[in-house]
């Protein structure tokens, strides 16, 4: 039988509605591609909706070198994107990139912070940034409310965050702008490849497009063995406090805490091992507040005004996947923790890859999910 | 807007922004400030928008003020004492007070 001629409906199909997913959709638009982004409906469980919102470098790569670069990587072009975004929506994403804190609340605490970030910038091949470790004084001088059992933290200049909510929605805003079809409430059941193109099942029908990029969160663990690639994922929760808006008092990120460009206060970093997104454990929020107020005890009598959990996306070691499979020529996944900090290079960088249908392994080939087997890594 | 009641509580000396407001026994923050015709509280933190007492049972937290030197504190909440400072609330509040 002769195979039939595939005449897609789409170049790519994206799954995964949320920021790996849009940011990537957008990048593919860039190209000139015909897109079409399948998401869940709104009960699905939404990472994108909860996050930290850090565009974030320091302390990243520790155990997989190129990770720091490729992080330092987005970082730098971050400024470059939210102001693209802005010329196509004429929305402000507020990116800052003012540099950032680890606050330490014990001399332990900063030793260990310092043995961390030895190990990172020791390691071989390691990207040249700097991160230094401050006493107290010298922190005060850049956070001026730090309470008197800060002993020090360490500052990256490179680190910064944006209003991650504004980002998801100014990118949905451009890729509308851009034609793509974004279609709610399409869970995809199964992917087949027929005909030299992919067929993906959903409730409301089959979709038919040319490549598949998986970028769908932890439910690529789900995904990924549909066309012949793997994602282990280890999916965590993690709470976040938010405080009433108050004047602006805080000129850097921290880690665990920052002000929004709106004044509130978010708090948070917490990780449980449950993935029950409805869930909160008091005892968690409260040591953070607990561990706020410490670090900045002028926050001690400001008011709550919400808590939330939300689950992290997580891959098996927390370094991002991107993948090309080899039985399924077309389809990849787009896979990692850092949604908001990497969402520069998966528009201008893991897009154009996609667009082009071959991964540059010059930049990507440590991100493949063949280092989970270490036997037959090459 | 407001007329009070012939049999209003005995007289409860208060300050709202430094100035000198008569309130009664019993009055909270919030009606107190509406009775003495103070047409806004506060505004928003974002937009500046002005803001007055609306519920006036715990729910809306328009009515918020700094009291003794507490931001957002709810001035329907919160009954007059002899000496009470109330401030009008700007913006956003200020952490630390």
């Amino acid at each position: 039988m002769a195979a039939s001629l595939g005449v897609a409906d789409y170049d790519v199909a994206v799954v995964g509605g949320g920021l790996v997913g849009v940011a990537t959709a957008w990048g593919l638009a860039r190209e000139g591609c015909r897109v079409v982004v399948l998401d869940e409906g709104d009960r699905a469980v939404r990472a994108s909706r909860g996050n930290f919102a850090l565009v974030w470098v320091q302390s990243k790569g520790l155990g997989l070198a190129p990770y720091a670069g490729w992080t330092v990587r987005s970082s730098n072009a971050w400024g470059g994107f939210s102001d693209l975004l802005k010329q196509e929506t004429g929305l402000d994403v507020c990116f800052q990139r003012p540099g950032g804190f680890h606050l330490a609340l014990s001399e332990k605490e900063l030793e260990a912070r310092a043995d961390t970030l030895k190990r990172l910038h020791n390691q071989p091949g390691i990207v040249e940034y700097k991160t230094e470790i401050l006493d107290h004084s010298q922190v005060a001088r850049m956070l001026p409310d730090i309470g008197p059992e800060v002993v020090g933290g360490s500052y990256c200049p490179l680190d910064g965050h944006v209003n991650s909510l504004r980002l998801f929605r100014t990118l949905h805003t451009a890729i509308n702008a851009r034609g793509v079809t974004y279609l709610p409430g399409h869970r995809v059941e199964n992917i087949t490849r027929e005909g030299g193109e992919f067929r993906l099942t959903t409730a409301h029908g089959e979709i038919r497009a040319g490549k598949v990029a998986l970028a769908a969160g932890n439910a690529n663990m789900r995904l990924a063995p549909m066309v012949g690639l793997e994602a282990p994922m280890r999916p965590e929760r993690g709470q976040i406090v938010v405080t009433e808006r108050l004047r602006p008092f805080l000129n850097y990120p921290v880690v665990t805490l920052r002000q929004t460009d709106e004044g509130t206060v978010m708090i948070g970093d917490s990780k449980e091992e449950s993935v029950d997104p409805a869930g909160l454990t008091i005892g968690v929020s409260a040591t953070e507040a607990e561990r706020a107020v410490r670090q900045f005890p002028l926050l001690a009598n400001v008011n709550v005004v919400r808590t939330w959990s939300a689950i992290r996306v997580m891959t098996q070691d927390g370094f991002p996947i991107y993948d090309e499979s080899e039985t399924h020529p077309g389809a990849f996944t787009v896979c990692c923790h850092s949604g908001v900090t990497l969402a520069a290079n998966h528009a201008l960088i893991i897009a154009p890859m996609i667009a082009r249908g071959v991964l540059d392994t010059s930049l990507v080939a440590p991100f493949s999910a063949r280092r989970f087997h270490v036997q037959e890594a090459g | 807007m407001f007329k009070r009641l012939a049999d209003a509580g005995t007289a409860v000396a208060i300050t709202v922004d430094g100035k000198p407001v008569a309130a009664r026994a019993g009055d909270t923050v919030a009606a107190a400030l509406l009775a003495a015709g103070i047409d806004h509280c506060r505004t928003t933190p974002v937009t500046g928008a002005p803001r007055a007492p609306y519920c006036l049972m715990g729910v809306c937290f328009e009515c918020l003020v700094t009291v003794d030197g507490i931001g957002s504190r709810q001035g329907c909440l919160i009954p007059v004492r002899e000496g009470m400072k109330v401030e009008t609330q700007i913006g956003k509040r200020e952490a630390g007070r």
